[in-house]
This record gives C-alpha cells, sequence and structure tokens, in this order.
C-alpha cells in the first residue's frame, strides 16, 4: 500500500466522524419532535401527573434538552450507549449485542446471494445480448425489485413452509431445540458450530435460508441491471476486440477481462445498498419474525424509546460508514488506477 | 509472381450491416492478395470500408455485421470454414492485429507481462508461466522498452510504449501476417514516424507480412512496398506504391493523391477538393460506386459496375476508361507498363 492511499483512506476515515454525528444529531432531534413520549407508552394514558414527573426525572428526561444531547454523545463515543428507556430500562448495548447477531446472520447470506445473482446473471444476459435469455433476466430482474419485501416473504412462507412444509415459517430456531442451546455469542449459526451441537446448527440454518433468499432477491434485481449495462458497454470496449483478436476465448473475455473492469461500479452500488439492506432487514425480519435489529428498531421507535433508537441508527450509521471505508481499500486492490 | 509467394487471398469478400435503415453493403466483393514478407498499405477515407475489412480478415466482425460471401485462404486452407475452436487458435497465432487507439487497447486491470503471457498461454497451454515471462521480456526489450516497465499498468506507459506492447503482443506467437488498424492515427508524428520505422525493422527481423490500414497517404508512401485503394466498400485500385504515386490510375486515387497537401502550394492556389460526400452505402450508386464524384464519368458508369482487372502486370484497376464495353462510346486507355 502506497503513502498516498494510506492518506487517502485516512482522510476518508475522518470524514466519516462528521457524518456519523450529523446523523444521530439530527435522529436526537427528530425523535423528541414525534408527537408521544416514553413515559406514557410506559405508564399509559391513565396514570398521575406525579408518577409521571417521577419516572421522567428518573431517566433524566427533565435535565435541559443540550444536556442530554452531549450526555448522547457521549454515550456514542464511548460506545455504551446508556440504558433503554423502556421495557425493563436495559443497557442498550446487552440488548444490541442479543439482536445484532441475528441481523448479521441474515444480512450476509442475504448480500452474497444478492452479489452472485446479481453479477452472474447480469452478466450471463449481457455476453447473450437482445437473445431470449437476456429478456428473460431483465423482466424478473423488474419483478424482483419491484416487489414489495414482506410480500415476496409471504409467497415463500406460503410455498415452502405451508405448502411444502421444507422450511420452518418463522423465528431463529426450533423452540424444542432452544431450551438447551448454549448460545455464547448469540451468533447461532457459529455457537452451533463451536458447541458441535449439529441439530441446533441445522435449525438455526434452515431457519435462515427463507429470509436471506427473500432478502437478497428482493435486492438483486438493481444489481442484475447495473451489471449488465456495464458489462455491455465493457464487452464493446476496445480491449475486448484486442483480446478477441489476440484468439482468447469469450467465455475469459467476459468473465475474466470485462467482469473485473465492471467490479467498480459493482462495488459502488454494493456500498450504497448496505443501506437497503439493513432496511430491507427490518421488513424480513418482520414478516419472518426475526428479533434482530430491524424488529427492535420498529418496536422503540412506537414505544418513543429515544435512547435506544438513536443508539440504534447510530450503530447502524457506523457501520454503512465502516462498509464504504471497505469499499473504497476494495476498490484500489481491483483497479490499479486508483493505486497511485 | 508464383502462388507459393502469397500468404492471404481474399476473394469476394463481402461484408454487410443490417441497420434500421436497411443492408449497409460495407465490403462489396472485394479480392486482392496479400504477399508474403510485404508491407501492404490499405487507404481509403473514413467510412470507405477498410477497418470492416481488417475485421473481416480475422472474421472479427461482430453483430449485426456479418461476412455474407467470399473466401478466406490463408495458407491454403479457407479460413471461412474453420470452427470457433479453429478460428480461437487462428487469432493470435497466425493473424494477430494492433489497434488504433493504444490507449483502449489494453485491459485497464491488467499488468503488461500478465497481457503478454496471457497471450501466450492461451494458445499454448503447456508453456510455464516463468518459460513465457523469458520469451516476453526479450521480445519486449528488443522492441525498445525495459524490462522493468513489464509490471506496470497500462496507464502508467506513454501512448508509444503502449503501442509497442500492443506489437509485442502481435509478435509474441510469431504470428504470419500483423493487421496494423490505424496504429499510428493517434500518435504524435515523431512516435508515428519511429513506430513506421518499427515495423520496418520487424518486418527484417520477425519475417512476418504486414497489412497497413490507414488513411494516412504519407504513411503508405514511406512505408508500404504495395497499396489496395478502397472506396465506399470496393477495390478500385491495387499497384506498387511507386506507380500508384507515380501514376494513379482511378480518377478517385488521382482525386486522393490531389488532396493532400503541398508545401509549395502557392497562395492563389486552392487545395484540391474532391466533389460530393461518400456515398450512402444502404443505397450504394448504380454501376460504378464513384461514378456521381468521378470528374470522368461517362454514361456507362452509371449503369454497368466495371471489373476490377489487371491493366498492366501488378497492377489492377477497377474504372470503365480502362476497360471495353460494347455500349462504350469513348476509346479505351491504354496503360503503359
Amino acid at each position: 500500500m502506497s503513502s498516498s492511499l494510506r492518506r487517502y483512506l485516512v482522510t476518508r476515515a475522518l470524514m466519516t466522524i462528521p457524518m456519523v454525528i450529523i446523523l444521530v444529531t439530527l435522529i436526537f432531534f427528530i425523535m423528541r419532535v414525534l408527537p408521544g413520549d416514553p413515559i406514557r407508552s410506559q405508564l399509559g394514558p391513565r396514570v398521575s401527573e406525579e408518577q409521571a414527573e417521577d419516572l421522567r426525572d428518573r431517566l433524566g428526561l427533565n435535565r435541559p434538552l443540550i444536556v442530554q444531547y452531549f450526555d448522547f454523545l457521549g454515550d456514542m463515543v464511548t460506545f455504551n450507549f446508556g440504558t433503554a428507556l423502556t421495557q425493563g430500562e436495559r443497557p442498550i448495548r446487552d440488548e444490541l449485542g442479543e439482536r445484532l447477531p441475528a441481523t448479521i446472520e441474515l444480512t450476509i447470506p442475504a448480500i452474497t446471494l444478492t452479489a452472485v445473482i446479481g453479477i452472474f446473471s447480469g452478466a450471463y444476459a449481457a455476453k447473450n445480448r437482445k437473445k431470449t435469455i437476456d429478456y428473460i433476466i431483465r423482466l424478473l430482474s423488474i419483478v424482483m425489485s419491484s416487489i414489495p419485501i414482506f410480500f415476496m416473504g409471504l409467497l415463500f412462507q406460503i410455498g415452502f413452509s405451508v405448502k411444502i412444509p421444507i422450511f420452518p415459517l418463522s423465528g431463529r430456531m426450533d423452540t424444542l431445540l432452544l431450551t438447551t442451546f448454549d448460545s455464547p455469542t448469540n451468533f447461532y449459526v457459529l455457537d452451533g458450530l463451536i458447541t458441535g451441537n449439529w441439530p441446533a446448527l441445522w435449525s438455526a440454518i434452515k431457519h435462515l435460508i427463507l429470509p436471506s433468499i427473500t432478502l437478497g432477491l428482493a435486492l438483486s434485481g438493481v444489481f442484475v441491471r447495473l451489471t449488465r449495462v456495464n458489462m455491455i458497454e465493457m464487452l464493446q470496449s476496445d480491449f475486448i476486440t484486442a483480446g478477441r483478436a489476440r484468439g482468447i476465448g469469450e467465455k475469459r473475455l467476459v468473465y475474466k477481462h470485462a467482469l473485473r473492469n465492471t467490479f467498480i461500479p459493482i462495488l459502488t452500488l454494493l456500498g450504497l445498498q448496505f443501506a437497503i439492506l439493513l432496511a430491507g432487514a427490518v421488513l424480513t425480519e418482520t414478516t419472518f419474525s426475526l428479533p434482530g435489529v430491524g424488529r427492535y428498531l420498529v418496536e422503540r421507535i412506537q414505544l418513543r424509546d429515544y435512547t435506544a433508537v438513536q443508539a440504534t441508527i447510530g450503530v447502524f450509521a457506523m457501520f454503512v460508514a465502516v462498509i464504504s471505508l471497505l469499499m473504497d481499500v476494495l476498490y484500489a486492490f481491483i483497479d490499479p488506477r486508483i493505486r497511485y | 509472381m508464383n502462388e507459393n509467394n502469397i500468404l492471404m487471398q481474399v476473394r469476394d469478400l463481402s461484408v454487410t450491416y443490417q441497420t434500421r435503415l436497411g443492408l449497409v453493403s460495407a465490403v462489396d466483393h472485394v479480392s486482392f492478395d496479400i504477399k508474403k514478407g510485404e508491407i501492404l498499405g490499405l487507404v481509403g477515407e473514413s467510412g470507405c470500408g477498410k477497418s470492416t475489412m481488417g475485421k473481416a480478415l480475422m472474421r472479427m466482425i461482430q453483430p449485426p455485421g456479418r461476412i455474407v460471401d467470399g473466401k478466406l485462404i490463408f495458407e491454403d486452407e479457407d479460413i471461412m470454414t474453420y470452427d470457433q475452436k479453429q478460428m480461437q487458435d487462428f487469432r493470435g497465432h497466425k493473424v494477430s492485429m494492433i489497434f488504433q487507439d493504444p490507449m483502449t487497447s489494453l485491459n485497464p486491470v491488467q499488468r503488461m507481462d500478465e497481457h503478454i503471457i496471457e497471450a501466450i498461454q492461451v494458445h499454448e497451454p503447456e508453456t510455464s508461466t516463468q518459460e513465457a515471462l523469458e520469451r516476453a521480456s526479450k521480445l519486449v526489450e528488443r522492441l525498445g522498452i525495459q524490462k522493468r516497465r513489464m509490471n506496470s499498468y497500462p496507464h502508467q506507459l506513454s501512448g508509444g510504449m503502449r503501442q509497442r506492447v500492443m506489437i509485442a503482443l502481435g509478435l509474441v506467437l510469431k504470428a504470419n501476417l500483423i493487421i496494423a488498424d490505424e496504429a499510428t492515427t493517434s500518435l504524435d508524428v515523431i512516435v508515428e514516424a519511429k513506430l513506421a520505422d518499427q515495423f520496418r525493422d520487424i518486418r527484417e527481423e520477425f519475417g512476418v507480412t504486414l497489412l497497413v490500414i490507414t488513411h494516412n497517404i504519407a504513411l503508405v508512401a514511406e512505408l508500404c512496398d504495395r497499396v489496395v485503394v478502397m472506396y465506399a466498400g470496393h477495390v478500385v485500385e491495387i499497384g506498387e506504391v511507386y506507380s500508384i504515386f507515380d501514376d494513379p490510375l482511378h480518377p478517385y486515387t488521382q482525386g486522393l493523391l490531389h488532396s493532400i497537401p503541398n508545401i509549395q502550394l502557392n497562395d492563389n492556389e486552392e487545395l484540391y477538393k474532391m466533389q460530393g460526400e461518400p456515398p450512402n452505402l444502404t443505397h450504394p450508386p448504380s454501376g460504378c460506386r464513384f461514378h456521381p464524384r468521378c470528374p470522368k464519368a461517362m454514361d456507362i458508369c452509371a449503369k454497368y459496375e466495371p471489373e476490377l482487372q489487371e491493366v498492366t502486370p501488378g497492377r489492377e484497376v477497377k474504372c470503365w476508361l480502362y476497360a471495353d464495353h460494347s455500349e462504350k462510346s469513348t476509346p479505351t486507355l491504354e496503360v503503359r507498363p
């Protein structure tokens, strides 16, 4: 790695700090502006003003807004995140620690599937441009990107858990197995592997299949189209013609020469899609009742749990920032023109 | 001129492009020979089909284009009968091509050595990477590129250097014929002159045959042994470079040579400009395709297409001025050998 690249990456990393700060600030104030408050959602409408005031004092909501804001910023910087305002007032760190693994277990196979489906069918369509298979792939990609995620999820549930019961309908693991399941990391697949608990591992994987296919397919439409368009352009470029003139086979030209050159726009989209992936995870987790951060966020927004929502959004923002940073490093590895 | 001297015979080659406006006949029943060891120039204005011709010789016309007719006989084999596998082996191994723009003709994410090694191993899978690398660096050094530049990426090299890498890629498999399609056009005159020298050197040293496709008449005069002049998809004249320049027969060739700016041109004299525009090839003119622009056009020129015929040994021209026909009123011109 050259020194200029290192400098670029350091600058790039530093720039994500103001980005995250702006985002969490926005969320902080938006939450306060929203009608309703965590006290009412906890105690209900018929509680006395005195009781409400007590709780408000205890949760620190009576302090000046600016104090609360800096308190929150401090919590974010130290990765401490404070405690939730509702549902038992547990440390948010613990709550996210339980929920985040479920989301990560869902999103990793989903984004992998998205990339694999998107890149390969996009490249294949480009190679067979204007043939029947190209039209079929394009049509499917439009269908995939326009079906709402929860609807696709429901279709899969009806098809593969109700009509043909191969996969479980919802949750992360069979309830029976869960009672004896020892989960040190909360990544069920990983835990199943570590503890050598094969039935549990198999159950965890089975529970992940439908949700990750749903999420993966829903996001792949855009990838197919982007890859196809870029590949078509790339396949008409001079160096492909020159390669063909050297007797290099079509397969090698398409999947080695052209594809590697289209990775830049693909990676850019992959980085951008990561944010959409988290949004998609909210819907997928709700459809398949997966106890992930997406569902956690929805619950806590409904409860107006300021600290929990702020912290979760903050964590999302950091994730997206780290991913886009990683993408930049990857660019440099793929394209030598960026390295210098 | 015995038959053994001939490397490639192009016979009745026709290429058409399917467009929204109809079929475009970019190359129409073209025949000529490429002799072993010569530098053959293929000239003509933009859009006359010379680049299409270059690609057609390697059967690299992409849809919507198609070779509709003709034979391409290379070393006694008609490559039009080759299947895809044979064609892939033919390209690069027997005939290689150097392209117009060296800036875009190399894969931007592949190093120079990777390019050359790949070219070798695609055709000779048994060659080890180490061996291929040695061969590559020997050749590259011979072409005046330092060995250490071998692990550079294309964007780190100058245009002239990249073009030399392209030449190396063309030579590394010992191809018999190298087609240079406007290979010097995007380079400045000094680099162009160096490259022209290099073409001549590699012909001497490697014994390759070169087909130089260009619109640059000066380059043809300097570099080539023989010239094929194309107009609107037809070959209109073929001959030794000196005879073509001294005594152009076809009115199109005459016009083309007249259009070259001359340093002795005095201020009152205007540069010759050929009348009219190149024809639309969806509906080419009847008869001789040049007749609407031809200063010497006769009645017959619009009616019948002349044949490309040998007027003196080694000299062919496709023009009614030099051919007989019963409906022709003017006398046929004699050509002195």
